[in-house]
């Protein structure tokens, strides 16, 4: 299995998946200039957090212009995994492979700290190795990782049980002050109709060291990296 | 390295360096908050990743003046608020852990905010690059961003006192641009490992002038440059403002002759300019050229090493203690350091004891903005990117891992303007020895030194023996930890309608950990563990936290009811140290924490607080000796740190005191909800955990509500 992680020009948290695939998951791994269009080989993407091309107008806006986003368009319709982490997230929700928007923080602060987030479902390729209902310790940082979706959107996503990661406190419970950025039913990440692309503003890749505070972000991968096996 | 390039760099073993520096930008963030503090963290990545090092780490250190203020609050609230977003603004989106540093409330800085920014990058060893114009005949290659007419005489601006038209010299403050930095960064790397560059500077105060003259200084070469060549982003430039102009993210480097076309493409791969625009010459001059005029020609080392010295003259500050002129707020000699042994207390116990409510008391301290969490400034710093930081912020030193090797480095800043205030060189002296103690409570050996000196205007005499005097006492201090100083910056004319700052130096000191499993935390890990003082309490509560906020004197009030500052026996800091570096090394220590701002009794508080994933945990702990309760509680002393650890590693720990002559006193154990404490046989302390941790984590985000709420509403 092989995996590709995108790098815009203003990427910043491309080497730390790279390093995550590498040394934890065990599995090849290429960066991917934002200028390639050529994603044939890989068996995943991710696209890391970060500022794609500075992010001055919007969070990703200039981003789903890049080459390279078209490819990814092609390779999530022919039913590739994508993973979006942060600013990955804010791009995939530009680019319209997910739905909704991640709009300012509601204190309007950039955050940087740990949080609790809720496993909605375990139905996902990212989750498989998890159990619905646990409780993960993960870090976000963003300034902008307010998930915001109309009405409609979001009875689809629950109808569709696409709301993969909810915000909650350490018992599990969803609760306003577990709500770090005022997202909207305390969204922290959601999966594609295909279920085959997911954005979440939690850094699973910074939690996968117990020397780095939390492991709890291994999980992911190791669902990843399950469900390619699998399909091998 | 010798000193004198763009940032000091120090072995750490395995092919590894560190290359490390602290930096001011007080006057442009005063000027204009939030573009002054990121063009500040703009500057010193640059000088970092300018010797060949990836920047992995970042803090700062920032002086305001008070929150509450009557008159200034609000202004200072404003400041703080936008010096934070302006780092956040840089550091963030450059994608650089910020990982710590200091923020301190003192009104000597209402009008002269100091904000440092310290950076460290990783480097291999045989990859180090110089700000050197080698070989004769080589291009000169200028990259990066256009040039515009920002930030002319940026530098002359920041080197002169403010008045009522500072607020008019908006348009000297530089305006940053964290993604093109971020580019900057990768292109320069990829340059550097391409083998094509032969020196490299960045452009900073000065911009252009000062780096060409350097480069060439450094050499021993010439550099001839033609600036109608410059990319440039306004019209019309004269050459005046195009060699002034300190238009950021900028670089100038020397090509070997015949790879410039490679540099070109590397650049071109991330959009930036690379434009050949002179070349190395033997002629030992800077010389420039515009539209084909030569413009000018002067010897480069005139503008560096030969450049004229000032003497300027020196006279201590009023001897005997007592500052009557309020306006200068510089003491004098050596007589304001408390007598050792201690003897009788200066500090008047009457008034304390009458207080009787040691629990209030503890309360307001943790929620003094010098001492409650600054979880609302470093939560808004990505501390975390780049997945290295072992030791996250709000604890003694912060810790980053090496991820190609077994070591970790441990780094803080540390300052204390009100120590060097009544005695510059004993303060400095102390800020030294809490730096490295700092770095010893996470289990580092303290390895390097950099440092920030911000005062006031060196024109004065008394300024001017304050500067002299605190380099004395650095330069002591860091021989005693066998610390070279390896870079630093100095910031003069920190005075506002001619009223000064404290003399104040900012130590960042940097240690090394061997093996990251030994990293030790100051937060108690379990219940049932023995707490352990390493050194000893004596009656140091003269210009503390405690006389502060508690006794709310002013620094004016403090010096004349006979300020001092602890002594500082140079001995009994090494001994401590080891003793506790020791111990970490041999895997004793479950915690560790430095005793400083607020004494034992906030450093035990903060040692119970919750941390990462980890509950609050109470103790319990009996203080005697022939000390006031007071003094237990909230003295400062130097030379001291709690410990906790298990009772299997009592006798090994008190082994290692005694080899070195340590003291170490039993002072209780771990267990609880509550925070108890003894002095002398009577309770003093009694407090639920959580509800202390509560008033410590919310009290500085509850005084800067308001900014955020103003702040919303624009």
């Amino acid at each position: 299995m092989k995996f590709g992680v995108i790098i815009f020009p203003g990427s910043n948290c491309d080497h730390d998946a790279y390093h995550v695939i590498s040394k934890h998951v065990g599995q090849p791994v290429d960066f991917i200039w934002h200028r390639d269009t050529d994603l044939s080989g890989y068996d995943a993407l991710i696209i890391p957090g970060g500022f794609s091309y500075g992010d001055y107008l919007r969070a990703g806006a200039l981003a789903r212009f890049s080459p390279v986003m078209g490819a990814v368009r092609e390779f999530a319709d022919e039913g590739g995994l994508v993973l979006g982490i942060c600013n990955g997230f804010q791009i995939l929700c530009e680019a319209g492979l997910l739905p909704g928007a991640l709009i300012r923080n509601r204190e309007l602060h950039f955050i940087c700290r740990h949080v609790h987030v809720r496993v909605e479902t375990t139905e996902t390729p990212f989750t498989t190795a998890l159990n619905s209902g646990e409780v993960l310790y993960l870090p976000i940082a963003h300034a902008e990782g307010n998930y915001f979706c109309d009405d409609a959107t979001l009875e689809e996503l629950q109808r569709e049980d696409r709301i993969i990661f909810r915000y909650t406190d350490a018992g599990g419970e969803q609760k306003d002050e577990a709500n770090p950025n005022g997202s909207r039913a305390a969204i922290a990440g959601i999966c594609s109709r295909q279920r085959n692309v997911l954005g979440l503003m939690p850094h699973p890749e910074r939690a996968c060291e117990d020397l780095l505070g939390s492991s709890d972000g291994r999980g992911i991968f190791r669902s990843l990296a399950n469900t390619l096996a699998a399909l091998a | 390295m010798p000193p004198g390039e763009n940032a000091g760099v120090v072995d750490i073993g395995d092919g590894w360096c560190a290359a490390f520096k602290v930096e001011s930008h007080n006057h442009p963030s005063f000027i204009e908050p939030f573009q002054g503090a990121a063009t500040g963290v703009g500057g010193i990545l640059r000088d970092i990743f300018t010797m060949g090092a990836r920047p992995i780490a970042a803090m700062n250190s920032l002086r305001f003046g008070t929150l509450e203020h009557t008159e200034h609050g609000r202004r200072n609230r404003a400041l703080l608020a936008g010096v934070v977003a302006g780092i956040a603004h840089y550091g963030n989106a450059f994608g650089v852990a910020t990982v710590g540093g200091e923020v301190a409330f003192d009104d000597a800085y209402a009008l002269n905010p100091l904000v440092n920014a310290f950076a460290l990058g990783l480097v291999r060893r045989d990859q180090i690059f110089f700000g050197k114009a080698s070989g004769v005949g080589n291009p000169v290659l200028y990259v990066g961003a256009k040039t515009g007419r920002d930030g002319i005489h940026g530098a002359t601006m920041a080197s002169a006192e403010f008045d009522d038209e500072a607020l008019e010299k908006r348009p000297t403050v530089q305006v940053g641009d964290p993604f093109l930095e971020k580019l900057l960064l990768e292109a320069c790397l990829e340059a550097m490992r391409s083998g094509a560059v032969a020196g490299i500077q960045d452009m900073g105060a000065a911009g252009l002038t000062s780096s060409s003259c350097e480069m060439a200084a450094r050499a021993g070469n010439g550099i001839e440059l033609d600036l109608t060549l410059v990319p440039q982003r306004e019209q019309n430039m004269t050459a005046y403002e195009i060699m002034l102009s300190e238009s950021q993210e900028r670089m100038l480097i020397v090509a070997h002759r015949g790879r410039e076309r490679q540099l070109v493409d590397i650049f071109g791969k991330w959009d930036l300019d690379a434009v050949v625009i002179g070349r190395v010459t033997d002629s030992g001059n800077v010389v420039v050229k515009h539209h084909g005029e030569r413009l000018a020609e002067i010897p480069s080392r005139f503008l560096t090493d030969e450049a004229p010295l000032y003497e300027r003259s020196m006279k201590p500050g009023r001897e005997g203690g007592g500052v009557d002129d309020e306006r200068v707020a510089v003491g004098g000699g050596l007589d304001l350091v408390s007598p050792a042994p201690p003897t009788a207390p200066v500090f008047d116990e009457s008034s304390a004891e009458s207080l009787q409510n040691y629990n209030d008391t503890l309360r307001r301290l943790v929620a003094a903005p010098n001492i409650a969490s600054k979880e609302w400034v470093y939560r808004q710093y990505d501390h975390m990117v780049r997945t290295n930081t072992a030791v996250l912020p709000g604890a003694d030193a912060a810790v980053v891992r090496v991820k190609e090797t077994r070591r970790a480095l441990a780094m803080c800043l540390d300052g204390n303007g009100r120590y060097c205030a009544v005695n510059p060189r004993e303060g400095a002296r102390l800020v030294v020895a809490e730096a490295a103690r700092n770095v010893v409570c996470v289990g580092a050996r303290p390895l390097a030194v950099t440092n920030c000196l911000n005062f006031a205007s060196p024109e004065r005499p008394e300024v001017m023996w304050a500067f002299s005097e605190v380099i004395d006492g650095m330069s002591e201090a860091c021989r005693a930890f066998e610390t070279p100083v390896i870079s630093g910056n100095v910031s003069f004319y920190n005075e506002t309608e001619g009223r000064g700052i404290h003399p104040t130096p900012v130590i960042g000191m940097v240690g090394l950990i061997e093996d990251v499993r030994r990293i030790v935390q100051h937060g108690f890990k379990r219940e049932g563990h023995v707490v352990a003082l390493v050194g000893e309490t004596g009656e140091d509560l003269s210009a503390s936290e405690y006389e502060g906020t508690i006794e709310g004197r002013t620094f004016a009030e403090m010096t004349k009811a006979g300020g001092r500052v602890p002594r500082l026996d140079l001995e009994r800091e090494r001994a401590v140290q080891s003793v506790v570096l020791r111990a970490a090394e041999a895997g004793l220590l479950q915690s560790a924490h430095d005793c400083s701002d607020g004494g034992l009794a906030v450093a035990l508080a903060e040692s119970c607080f919750s941390s990462l994933g980890r509950r609050g945990i109470g103790a319990s702990v009996e203080l005697r000796g022939a000390l006031s309760s007071v003094a237990h509680l909230f003295s400062e002393t130097p030379s001291r740190i709690i410990v906790s650890f298990e009772e299997s590693a009592r006798t090994r720990i008190e082994e290692l005191a005694a080899e070195a002559n340590c003291p170490l006193q039993i002072i209780g154990s771990t267990g609880g909800t509550r925070l108890l404490v003894s002095a002398n046989g009577t309770e003093c302390i009694a407090q639920d955990i959580n509800e202390l941790e509560t008033v410590w984590r919310t009290s500085l985000g509850d005084k800067l509500r308001a900014e955020v709420l103003a702040a919303a509403a624009e």
